[in-house]
């Protein structure tokens, strides 16, 4: 989309209602810098103003990333990586789920394990890497590790503080209904941490992208992280770009399918009022 | 049918905030307590409702001993405490997960047309002004048919209009099935417009200190000279009730009956 149908489309006339024009009028607002900037560089690059060695104009830049689509390695060096958060993802939000919901629930195992999971989140994850590799190896085992290590913590810490933070009161409601156990957790407990625990996956997730990235870079023989380096030693900044792009439209997109599947179940949150 | 046995409750902390509360109350019978603050009116509530132990003495309905939260129990909070992520109609329904969906729905709508919420059922309790929140509070309480209707301050957070037709609401609700209520409240119009006993509790420990009939009959005119009258009279008893305390033990009482 150009600037000018940009322009167009903010100084559009009044056809739609108000509420939605206006929205849709300010998503569009923050494609102008980038897009302004990107047209930019193309054209001091083209006119020869300023080289466009280091930094490749957008058209080499998407020259390149329809090469490694074109020759399938995109989709290999995206899978694996997926693979990898995919994995990690999973064991480190099944892990930081239960021990959350342990430790938020029974003071015993609270006082019992809380002080050491603590203390194991103020080490860097990164700095497990190395006792990863001579644990696990140094193919995927050490890598799922390190991405299960950096979901688990935002997961645990969420899901333990959801359950404390759980309204006493509308507990009472339930015992009031006379609710066994097993109802209690199924009718008021889980329905009350849920937005909470929808939104620790999330930040879990949006770490599980970051350490994929450290677990490839520092040895992988695919991956975006592994084309990350390749640029690099290669001397081709617009692969590494090409894989910059990759991974942002990955996280967002498994962002947003996360949001997706999760709407339907909290649409109790998300009123037309809220909306106004 | 409901009857309180020298009843007596202490917290952990020494707090005494309820002692030797002897009291009965009779099928059907509506039954206001009526206190300043602290005087423990929603300990002795959260008792009979099972939620709280006494320390001593015991609470019995229908000749057994309230240990636990009942079945034939229901309670209306001070606030609506409604389950945000369930509907109006689930939530007035919460209660009644044992009926199949056909039948919760007639009980269920029923309840909602009698409190005025009819053609809300969908919403979401977010959606609904403090007033319509507390209705829904009174048909989920009420559309189980319970024997006793426990209710603490229920209108207290609503102005005077949302309050008058609350009573309306609440009184046609009690008319079909005509349940044991007690409730507490500070308002003592209230306690005229709705009660058939008033009950004038004093602070530090709780305890009973006055009881008036309520010889109104209903539908009661807030605005007739009887209704005048018994109002005057709830009021000298309370103001009684509350020059007899030491000043000095004022505060220390106002924190005795807090539960929380």
């Amino acid at each position: 989309m150009s600037v000018l149908e940009i322009a167009a489309a903010i100084d559009e006339p009044e056809r739609r209602p108000a509420a939605p024009r206006r929205s849709y009028g300010l998503a569009i607002a923050g494609f102008v810098l980038p897009v302004v900037l990107a047209i930019l560089w193309e054209g001091l690059v083209a006119a020869g103003i300023a080289n466009g060695r280091l930094m490749p104009p957008p058209s080499v830049v998407g020259r390149t990333l329809w090469g490694l689509a074109a020759s399938g390695e995109l989709l290999t060096h995206a899978g694996a990586t997926l693979w990898r958060v995919a994995a990690g993802f999973g064991l480190g939000a099944l892990a930081g789920t239960v021990l959350g919901a342990v430790t938020g629930a029974l003071p015993v195992a609270r006082s019992l394990l809380d002080p050491t999971l603590q203390a194991l989140r103020a080490i860097p994850s990164i700095a497990w890497v190395p006792l990863f590799i001579l644990w696990l190896g140094i193919f995927e085992a050490s890598k799922v590790a390190l991405i299960a290590v950096g979901v688990f913590f935002p997961v645990y810490l969420g899901v333990a503080a959801a359950i404390q933070g759980i309204d006493r009161k509308i507990v009472e409601v339930g015992r009031v209904f006379r609710l066994s156990r097993l109802a209690m957790v199924r009718r008021v407990l889980l329905p009350a941490i849920l937005p909470a625990w929808i939104v620790a996956l999330r930040s879990g997730l949006g770490l599980g992208f970051m350490f994929v990235v450290a677990a490839e870079i520092m040895g992988a023989s695919e991956g975006l992280g592994y084309l990350l380096v390749d640029g690099q030693q290669l001397g081709r900044p617009d692969t590494i770009i090409a894989a910059i792009i990759s991974f942002a439209v990955l996280g967002k997109l498994a962002d947003g399918l996360l949001v997706a599947i999760t709407r339907p179940f909290l649409t109790w949150q998300d009123t037309a009022r809220d909306k106004l | 049918m409901l009857s309180f046995d020298r009843l007596s409750k202490t917290y952990a902390d020494g707090t005494r905030a309820l002692s030797a509360i002897t009291l009965d109350v009779g099928r059907g019978e509506i039954v206001a307590l009526l206190g300043g603050s602290g005087c423990g009116k929603t300990t002795l509530l959260r008792l009979v409702a099972g939620l709280d132990r006494p320390s001593e003495g015991a609470i019995r309905l229908d000749g057994e001993a309230i240990a636990e939260p009942r079945a034939d129990v229901g309670v209306i909070f001070q606030e609506p405490r409604l389950f945000p992520w369930l509907s109006v109609a689930e939530n007035a329904g919460f209660g009644l997960s044992h009926l199949s969906a056909a039948e919760r729905e007639g009980l269920v709508s029923n309840a909602l047309v009698r409190v005025g919420l009819a053609g809300h059922e969908k919403r979401w309790p977010r959606e609904l002004s403090g007033g319509q929140q507390q209705r829904v509070a009174i048909a989920r309480a009420l559309v189980t048919k319970p024997k006793l209707l426990l209710m603490d301050e229920p209108f207290s957070a609503l102005d005077a209009t949302t309050r008058a037709s609350l009573h309306g609401h609440l009184l046609a609700l009690w008319q079909e099935s005509r349940p044991t209520v007690v409730m507490v409240t500070h308002d003592v119009e209230e306690a005229v417009t709705l009660a058939d006993r008033i009950v004038v509790m004093q602070p530090k420990p709780g305890r009973i200190f006055d009881e008036l009939d309520n010889p109104l009959a209903r539908p009661r005119d807030r605005l007739s000279p009887a209704f005048e009258a018994t109002k005057r009279e709830a009021l000298r008893a309370l103001d009684r009730s509350l020059r007899d305390e030491a000043p000095h033990q004022q505060k220390a009482a106002e924190t005795a009956g807090m539960w929380w």
